[in-house]
């Protein structure tokens, strides 16, 4: 196992290597020397400029390199930079104010129509230059790969890997070690309480859409929390901002009651659509909260500035209050209001502990070998920045060989 | 069985797939098909709006006829939902109807239909009032976190009240670099704490996608299993 993941690992630096990003030689369009001159109004300064089609795009964009001439002297206007169509000859600026620049992408271009490009030189009079330095003609080409993307790809890959071979290990009987979550142990003592006390459970499965990976963890936690209450024989009352994520709810719960023996304990009127207004939503499901006194609200999903409203109503009910969201800016409300909250990937993790499935497992521990190898690069460049850094500051050395390492973890971390 | 579980899982699988190698593909062709999809995602929520009205109107309808404890709620609701669909489809959205302009002859084309003058005088002033009330629980919320029980706590009460009175006015009257220390306190420890956060959620993200893309991953299916 160890072995895999090691070669898993190796892999991924060699193909880093392989695909880090070098510079595409270019084969640049010398201007005409006698072009030129160098004279306060027919001054051009332009050594070279070049042209190619954008890499990684769908065709609609040209990159345009030039180069200043470094042994004029010291030109203080600036440069334009002009667009041919040469199928019309409309000519049009497109980059104006150019001091320091050296490249530009140009974009929203037509396939299949030839394009040409110059530049001018414009002083502090605002006089344009006579002379002009022309690019080749050029027609733009659709990629069919993001070359930049390689990385991410790989990794990908990498990771399907990883989580088909741990489902795999512990298909064959591997125990795996995860560790507990206090919100999700609390859950059974939570929906106890509810039906102790007669009064429903909350579960709000956030405001946001089902395209929202957050919503599709929360909606995989409603199912095994709604069969605990059928077990229970209590009540959930699931309300919804989003249409779609209503319909799925509602068959989840119907499912859940299914499966607990429990089908004529559903009510369908319990899980509905509010509004899609988010603080009407706010509004409404704290309208639930103080006329249904719930024992138990569980927000659990994607959540927005509503985030405090819901968590501090449940605080005054004296509801227990199990939260969880990826919502980085409103952990500290839940963390806060609730008595539990569920933070960042725990989210995600929640739907496996709860069903207890091997197979779920196998795929969390999937996501700790991924960052620990996320975290052996960034130590990997943290140590060869520093090394970089100490060696630069003390002797002459040539590290060249470093700065290499640097920019393919640089390349790595771009994509 | 195989409607209800074998081909939603089928479909996620597929669309999945083509999802991720559409991403990674700027051709044009992959674009429309991506813009194409978009599209169906439109008109499918557009349906589900029925939905979500036939939901509304079915719970309150129920909850009217069981005279459940304020049902006169669910009245209102229905009531205001049914003058909202009404005034729309006599006064139209954005521009107002032929028809509204015959029953008001004052109306002008360039007027504000009566669906806009709902949204704008009676909705937003609406939400914006229980947007206010964030403040009120804001403060309650503090005053809750920031007591010093333990030294977690008390850490977050002493950077708090930096940040605090570093974004007003009187913490450079204080110290000068006082809005420099707040941006280096944000900047830094606590932007380190967020990407650390994040990490694990954009793994959980992937995990999770590619759970759901491979069937291991069934529990929004319902059932769980």
């Amino acid at each position: 196992m160890k072995k895999m993941l090691i070669t898993l690992f190796l892999f991924l630096i060699t193909m880093s290597v392989v695909f880090a990003e070098t510079d595409n030689t270019l084969i640049p369009v010398i201007a005409d020397s006698s072009d030129l001159i160098i004279d306060e109004f027919n001054y051009c300064g332009i050594e070279s400029i070049e042209v190619k089609d954008a890499p990684n795009d769908d065709g609609t964009a040209l990159l345009i390199r030039w180069e200043k001439i470094k042994d004029v002297e010291e030109f203080d206007g600036t440069y334009s930079l002009y667009r041919i169509n040469v199928e019309t000859g409309k000519e049009r600026r497109i980059k104006e104010l150019i001091t320091n620049e050296t490249e530009y992408t140009d974009q929203g271009l037509y396939r299949n129509i030839a394009y040409k490009y110059y530049i001018v030189a414009v002083n502090n009079d605002f006089q344009i230059s006579t002379v002009r330095v022309y690019t080749e003609e050029i027609t733009t080409t659709p990629n069919w790969f993001k070359k930049d993307k390689i990385i991410l790809l790989l990794m990908i890959i990498v990771y399907i890997l990883m989580i088909v071979l741990l489902v795999h290990t512990v298909r064959k009987g591997k125990k795996l070690f995860l560790r507990r979550l206090a919100g999700i142990d609390a859950l059974d003592e939570a929906v106890g309480r509810a039906t102790e006390m007669g009064k429903p459970i909350l579960y709000i499965p956030g405001i946001s859409t089902m395209s929202d990976i957050a919503t599709i963890a929360s909606l995989n936690i409603l199912g095994p929390v709604a069969k605990k209450v059928a077990e229970y024989e209590s009540r959930i009352i699931v309300p919804n901002r989003d249409p779609i994520v209503m319909t799925v709810a509602k068959e989840i719960v119907k499912e859940a009651f299914t499966e607990a023996g429990k089908p004529d304990a559903y009510d369908d009127n319990d899980v509905f659509f509010l509004t899609d207004s988010q603080f009407g939503y706010a509004a409404a499901v704290n309208g639930i909260m103080v006329r249904e006194k719930p024992a138990t609200n569980l927000l659990l999903g994607m959540f927005y500035a509503e985030s405090l409203l819901l968590a501090e109503m449940g605080n005054t009910i004296g509801a227990i209050q199990i939260a969880g969201t990826d919502a980085v800016t409103q952990l500290p409300f839940f963390i806060t209001s609730c008595d539990y909250t569920l933070i960042g990937e725990e989210l995600y993790a929640a739907s496996a502990y709860l069903s207890n499935e091997p197979v779920l497992m196998g795929s969390i521990k999937a996501q700790d070998y991924m960052k620990a190898i996320i975290i052996c690069f960034m130590i990997l460049f943290l140590t060869v920045f520093l090394t970089n850094g100490i060696i630069n500051l003390f002797t002459d050395a040539d590290i060249g060989f470093f700065d290499g390492i640097m920019n393919v973890i640089r390349f790595v971390f771009n994509t | 069985m195989f409607l209800k579980k074998q081909l939603p899982l089928l479909v996620a699988m597929f669309m999945g797939t083509m999802m991720i190698i559409q991403f990674f593909i700027p051709h044009p062709f992959s674009k429309n098909v991506y813009s194409t999809i978009l599209d169906w995602l439109m008109i499918v929520t557009a349906f589900t709006l029925l939905i979500a009205v036939q939901s509304t109107v079915q719970m309150h309808i129920t909850k009217i006829r069981r005279k459940v404890t304020d049902w006169q709620s669910s009245v209102i609701v229905l009531t205001a939902l049914g003058i909202t669909v009404f005034v729309g489809i006599l006064g139209g959205a954005y521009a107002p109807t032929n028809i509204l302009m015959k029953i008001f002859p004052n109306v002008q084309p360039g007027s504000d239909t009566p669906l806009m003058y709902l949204y704008i005088y009676f909705q937003t002033p609406m939400q914006a009032t229980i947007f206010s009330l964030l403040a009120f629980y804001m403060a309650s919320a503090a005053f809750r976190a920031f007591r010093a029980r333990s030294f977690d706590a008390t850490m977050l009460l002493i950077t708090a009240s930096i940040v605090t009175i570093g974004r007003v006015p009187i913490g450079q009257f204080f110290y000068a670099n006082m809005p420099e220390v707040v941006e280096w306190i944000l900047n830094y420890p606590s932007m380190a704490a967020q990407r650390g956060i994040l990490i694990g959620v954009n793994l959980g993200m992937i995990a999770t996608s590619l759970k759901i893309i491979l069937g291991i991953e069934r529990g929004y299916l319902g059932g769980g299993k």
